[in-house]
């Protein structure tokens, strides 16, 4: 029957190489490779400072991915708690005496970077939570108290980010924890009553928004309201967008982004640039890639037999599915503008540095892809 | 059995739920790519027309205006070069603070300063702002030597309207001034190539041919980044300048014109009785034009309104007089047309007569003893008048003097603001004043006062027709291609006068199917008998040139010169018994009660070509006042015929 030896904690170097998951890593090479040259044409063409550092970083990040591929998936499984309180502790630093800007307070100083906990937080939700389900029982799953925690383990961080506020990433990152939840077996009911919750007390939830938040919710109902003030980053993406047609305009070429026509172009609306610029047939080629991505993601999942692996890389595949989709519908205008960058592709450190800590923990996954945890 | 590390129910549910997942995770991808669709396949054309939108704009410039000419070829409006100081407000960081620096090196009064503010305000801020129109070559330097620290100013070299011959012309061409909200909506051209501090014409020539002379824009299309700021610039297209049109007017003796009048109130107008070519045309007193160009100030503004001679009247068009004496040649034609008198006809003038109860006097106390028509035409003998026109009716004398050019606008539409006189008949007054027509009015119609109205220029074109041996002509003041040239008309005029003279054989003479016959050829002749004419004008020509004619005094014995012609003084006020006994000198008269001067002329008297009629306001008589400036007019007139005609011929051969 099956080869004992292949059960193994330990393999070899070459058998880790071998075992990485080159589908995903040239995937997300590629990925990587297209948000240079897309921050480059932000730069107006120019290797400016977005364009040097976002190549910079990238590197960074990829070369620390493909290293921390190499520890065992019981090492993340042994970390996921810690790695969750760490972060968690970071949130509150980051309440306390976080860097303010812009009115928002989401950045701390760890003296030799400036990262964003909330970014961190989107995969230490997914961690923390495989971890806690990998060794309930499926009876327990829907009990109450188990419920408690969970909850408690979800909204603690949800929290900490809305007051900073940042809704973007708070949704975000309850929606990573939710897909866990769902995926862990909770009872549909309590879905659904949540739901029904959630629409009733709407009109409270928005009476408690502040006022910017609420005026994005009614732009994106109508962005025609006030087409220079709220409604005039959605119209101009749609513009952007919309006169990309066919093929796009050609590299370097986008006037809506070149023209400074777009708001926030290397960070949440780095689609639309790319749209304007590649047009209908390089948005789908970039949707391609990262449906291949998640889909990829989710198949390392399919085939990991540890259920704490599986449950993360199912996790983590929806929650990359929810970045790109969220970050497209709403430059789209399919969604109100809330702040979520597009995954590698997007301006932005601490994004960059969660999502191939993420990577990093699937090939890890893949890589040990027989491996039980105890 | 596999080891796991979890039940297989727990397995179980994780893939179901994954399976439902991933599923959802297809139809979102789905639905963004048909998002996609839509925005970039379905609408591309809408948003790329808005992305267009917003990064073209298109810059117009201001059209050069096209020029007047007068009939020798120089300018009469012309345009210089000005330097202005433009600021495009959204280009500059601290619009107060600039303002407030330019307003203390240009010595802006506060006035001129709120109103620049007041407009900054309703402009878009990518439109030029006109800080100064027309800056003095010192101020211009000033702000050239500050420039460094003024930025978003900007000192250009513009042109703008001039008016090389001042008040001379003012009342021919109008003037130009800033476009207002009414040029705007009442014509399209206008409002389709404004831009800041554009200058349309507001009356005379200016306003009537405002869409050929407004020319056509330039246009700089450029592309602007999101704050307005220009980027590239993608297109550059020369603007058309307007059409240059030339005018029949002699500058010069339009400067003689004003100069005779010298500041009095009244008229000269000057026409070619063949071409019907206005020579000159002037109104007076004046004003100069280019006062207007950049704004006057309220003082001077109100010293031209106020002023009692009214320069802003055009008289020549809009004046309307009672032609006094001047109308006898008209009176004295009628009569012998319809056959009411013969030249034999005598009456015996007493210096007034009695007739249904009133006493009508003639301007000679003494009177005049027997004349006949000639010598009633010569000393303006109004007994006899009076007895012709009675004998003639209202009517009758109403259709030759219309037929004569009076009671209908002489220049068409060229003149928007031309009135149309009136000549009197008896349905005209019963449909408009509601009462039957008296008598005695015709008395009066008959020496040119009461209802009877005319125009300066009406005058003009009468006795052009009259001084052509009696043929229509068409006065126009505009020269253009393709026009009658003067060899033309005067073989139509020979040739309408011989047929009318075979048809006069064959048909009887006072048959209406003679006269349609007649008039519907050009140039068409307006008498029945040219003897008429031909004796009307000789009376004229006594009236001038032979000894107790009322002009005699302004003769001219060189024959080169000779003309002939007829006084008028028009009655402003009724006079009273009581004046009639004191006899005062028109000095002794206030202003307002005193005379018309009238008179009308036609000369050289051998081979006349040219028409004057003059009015002097409250000049006192007409042959002590008006007739002296024909005089000095036919001089001058004549010495220059020969340029005129030396341009008139190469010009033809041009075509």
């Amino acid at each position: 029957m099956y080869n004992q030896n292949s059960l193994d904690d330990n393999l070899s170097i070459v058998q880790k190489i071998k075992n990485f998951d080159y589908v995903l890593l040239i995937s997300i090479l590629f990925l990587g490779l297209i948000s240079g040259f897309t921050m480059y044409s932000t730069d107006g063409g120019e290797l400016l400072f977005h364009t040097r550092s976002h190549i910079f970083k990238f590197s960074i990040f990829f070369s620390m991915m493909i290293f921390l591929s190499f520890f065992n998936i019981k090492f993340w499984h042994f970390f996921g708690y810690i790695f969750y309180l760490i972060i968690l502790l970071f949130l509150i630093w980051a309440s306390l005496y976080g860097i303010k800007t812009s009115g928002s307070q989401r950045w701390i100083n760890l003296y030799f970077i400036n990262i964003q906990p909330s970014e961190l937080m989107k995969i230490a939700i997914i961690l923390c939570l495989s971890k806690y389900y990998h060794r309930l029982q499926i009876e327990r799953v829907s009990s109450f108290k188990d419920i408690l925690t969970t909850l408690v383990i979800l909204i603690l961080p949800i929290i900490l980010v809305l007051n900073q506020p940042d809704l973007g990433t708070a949704i975000l990152i309850a929606s990573s924890g939710l897909v866990v939840l769902w995926l862990a077996g909770l009872n549909i009911k309590y879905f659904f009553y949540s739901f029904l919750i959630l629409i009733i007390s709407m009109p409270f939830v928005i009476a408690f928004l502040e006022p910017y938040q609420k005026l994005r919710i009614l732009t994106f109902l109508n962005p025609g309201r006030d087409p220079l003030g709220a409604g005039y980053q959605i119209i101009q993406s749609k513009i952007a967008v919309g006169s990309g047609g066919l093929t796009g305009k050609g590299f370097l070429k986008g006037t809506q982004s070149y023209l400074e026509f777009l708001p926030e172009k290397h960070t949440d609306f780095i689609f639309t640039l790319f749209s304007e610029e590649h047009g209908f047939v390089g948005s789908i080629f970039l949707l391609l890639i990262y449906g291949v991505i998640v889909f990829r993601v989710l198949w390392i999942g399919t085939i990991s037999r540890s259920y704490f692996a599986k449950l993360f890389c199912y996790g983590y595949g929806s929650a990359i599915f929810f970045y790109v989709s969220i970050n497209m519908s709403m430059v789209l205008g399919l969604l109100p503008i809330v702040g979520s960058p597009l995954p590698i592709m997007s301006y932005g450190g601490s994004s960059m540095l969660a999502t191939m800590i993420g990577f990093a923990i699937v090939m890890s996954a893949k890589i040990n892809h027989k491996q039980l945890i105890a | 059995m596999l080891r796991q590390d979890f039940s297989g129910q727990k397995l179980q549910v994780i893939n179901r739920r994954m399976f439902i997942i991933g599923v959802a995770k297809i139809v979102i991808f789905l639905g963004i790519i048909t998002r996609l669709f839509s925005l970039q396949i379905t609408e591309n054309k809408k948003y790329l027309t808005l992305s267009d939108k917003n990064r073209l704009r298109e810059w117009r410039l201001p059209p050069v205006r096209g020029e007047f000419l007068d009939y020798y070829g120089n300018i009469i409006a012309g345009n210089i070069r000005v330097y202005q100081l433009h600021v495009i407000p959204e280009q500059v960081e601290n619009f107060k603070y600039l303002i407030l620096r330019l307003k203390k090196i240009l010595n802006l009064s506060d006035k001129v300063f709120s109103k620049i503010l007041k407009k900054k305000d309703i402009q878009k801020p990518w439109e030029t702002l006109i800080i100064s129109e027309n800056l003095t070559w010192e101020q211009f330097s000033e702000i050239n030597y500050y420039l460094h620290d003024l930025v978003g100013v900007k000192p250009v070299l513009s042109v703008s309207r001039d008016y090389p011959f001042k008040e001379n012309y003012t009342h021919v061409l109008g003037y130009v001034s800033q476009a207002n909200e009414s040029d705007l909506l009442n014509n399209e051209i206008i409002k389709n190539r404004y831009v800041s501090g554009l200058k349309v014409g507001k009356i005379g020539l200016e306003k009537t041919f405002e869409n050929v002379l407004i020319g056509t824009n330039g246009i700089q299309r450029y592309e602007v980044n999101a704050y307005g700021k220009r980027i590239n610039q993608i297109e550059y297209k020369d603007g058309v300048k307007g059409k240059t049109i030339k005018l029949t007017i002699d500058s010069e003796v339009q400067k003689l014109c004003n100069e005779l009048l010298n500041e009095r109130a009244g008229s000269i107008s000057i026409m070619d009785i063949y071409t019907g070519e206005i020579v000159a045309m002037h109104s007076s007193p004046s004003f100069d034009p280019n006062l207007l160009l950049f704004g006057i100030s309220q003082d001077d503004w109100q010293l031209i309104r106020n002023n009692p001679l009214k320069p802003l009247t055009n008289k020549t068009l809009t004046g309307l007089y009672s032609p006094g004496s001047t109308i006898k040649p008209i009176v004295a034609l009628s009569a012998l047309e319809n056959n009411v008198i013969s030249t034999n006809f005598k009456v015996n003038c007493k210096g007034k007569m009695e007739m249904y109860g009133q006493t009508y006097h003639c301007w000679k106390k003494k009177g005049h003893g027997v004349v006949d028509l000639k010598n009633a035409i010569k000393q303006s003998c109004d007994t006899y008048f009076y007895e012709i026109s009675r004998k003639l009716g209202v009517d009758r004398l109403n259709k030759t003097a219309l037929k004569f050019g009076l009671g209908e606008k002489v220049l068409k539409e060229v003149f928007e603001n031309e009135k149309k006189g009136l000549v009197p008949n008896t349905k005209w007054k019963k449909d408009n004043l509601g009462v039957e027509w008296v008598l005695g009015e015709t008395l009066i119609t008959g020496i040119g006062q009461g209802y009877i109205q005319t125009t300066p220029l009406q005058l003009c074109l009468m006795t052009a027709q009259l001084a052509n041996g009696g043929y229509k002509i068409y006065p126009r003041i505009i020269v253009e291609d393709n026009q009658d040239t003067f060899e033309n008309i005067k073989n139509k005029m020979d040739q309408n006068a011989k047929s009318a003279l075979e048809i006069n054989k064959e048909l009887k003479e006072t048959s209406e199917q003679f006269f349609n016959f007649i008039n519907k050829k050009k140039h068409h002749t307006l008498y029945r008998n040219p003897e008429n004419i031909k004796f009307v004008l000789e009376a004229m020509f006594s009236s001038t040139n032979e000894v107790r004619g009322t002009s005699y005094s302004s003769r001219i014995k060189n024959p080169k010169y000779q003309f002939a012609g007829k006084t008028g003084t028009a009655q402003v006020k009724k006079i009273t018994k009581r004046a009639r006994e004191l006899d005062l000198k028109t000095i002794d008269i206030p202003y307002e009660d005193r005379d018309h001067a009238l008179y009308i002329a036609f000369g050289p008297y051998k081979k006349p070509r040219y028409s004057v009629s003059i009015i002097v306001e409250h000049g006192g008589s007409g042959s002590s006042t008006a007739a002296p400036i024909a005089k000095k007019l036919f001089k001058l007139l004549i010495d220059r015929h020969e340029a005129r005609e030396k341009i008139r011929t190469q010009g033809s051969l041009k075509i």
